[in-house]
């Protein structure tokens, strides 16, 4: 399925469509992020918006899922290659549900199309990396399958 | 060990009951042992006993949200101060300290992420995976 296409499904207040983000989804994936984080961060996502869009199909892939008109989720990531040592790889660097639609498998359907897009790109592996203390979002990925991988994370306050 | 493993069982097969002796058997768990485990998980409310002929145990709690730490958490005191006093009055314990607490750090919040309901899925993936190996084996076999 390409990404342009369109994938629809039930939840409790009407259809959930999983679709390639697009410019008028910007203001409203800044204000999920906002509810959640607790910070507007209008610049990030304009730039990672134009970011993803200016290369769309080449390894970058950028989803939303809307319910009745409004973007209710997010999914963001792209393929990286050989940083760390690793193989090349798809990534997931954002992701957020709108609180009020959690459990109903709208996060599980952004992660199933990211991750057959990084399918098609030709990778075999998918990897993220959060705070330990997000237990919410841990969860979640776990709950995907996920787990443990190869890399440690090591850092150091400088000085 | 004994916890996680009656409650999983449990959470796998939470549309019957199972039996004290059907979960001591297959963990090979003294029944002694385990019936003092099971109140601990009635009194937590992650299962509850049913009564009369065909009776055991069955799961009432949320799989999706009950994470393994949880259940530990239940039988054992989880984020304690690892090390004695003693081993803190040197640098040298003071930094195998610190280096023993981030092990622990991780393993908490490994088992704070994993709920019932994905240490289940794992298990079957992992049933399955070993019926896919099985089947490759048969398979190269029958090649051979």
């Amino acid at each position: 399925m390409g990404e342009a296409e369109r994938s629809v499904s039930q939840a409790p207040k009407g259809d959930i469509e999983i679709r390639a983000v697009e410019a008028r989804d910007v203001p409203e994936i800044v204000k999920l992020d906002e509810r959640s984080t607790g910070v507007s961060k209008c610049k990030y996502w304009r730039e990672l918006y134009s970011y993803f869009t200016q290369a769309r199909g080449d390894g970058r892939a950028f989803f939303v899922a809307e319910q009745q008109g409004r973007v209710v989720g997010f999914i963001a990531g792209e393929i990286r290659a050989f940083e760390f040592g690793s193989e090349p790889c798809g990534w997931v660097f954002g992701l957020d549900v709108d609180p009020d639609l959690r459990v109903h498998n709208v996060g599980t359907q952004l992660f199933e199309r990211i991750c057959a897009s990084f399918k098609r790109a030709g990778v075999d592996k998918v990897r993220t990396i959060l705070d330990r203390d997000n237990h919410l979002v841990l969860a979640f990925f776990r709950s995907q399958g996920m787990m443990a991988g190869r890399f440690i994370q090591l850092e150091k306050d400088l000085d | 060990m004994c916890g996680l493993y009656a409650v999983t069982e449990l959470a796998a097969h939470s549309d019957r009951q199972i039996s004290a002796s059907d979960i001591a058997e297959k963990y090979d768990i003294s029944l002694n042992h385990l019936a003092k485990v099971l109140r601990t998980l009635v009194r937590a409310k992650l299962i509850e006993s049913v009564r009369g002929a065909g009776g055991g145990y069955r799961f009432s709690g949320n799989a999706k949200r009950v994470t393994l730490l949880d259940v530990i958490e239940l039988f054992q005191e989880i984020g304690g101060e690892a090390g004695d006093s003693a081993s803190l009055k040197h640098d040298e314990g003071k930094a195998l300290h610190s280096i023993l607490r981030e092990v622990d750090e991780f393993a908490v919040a490994s088992l704070r992420a994993i709920t019932l309901s994905t240490l289940v899925k794992i298990i079957a993936r992992q049933q399955n995976g070993g019926r896919a190996d099985s089947g490759a084996r048969k398979s190269s076999a029958i090649g051979a």
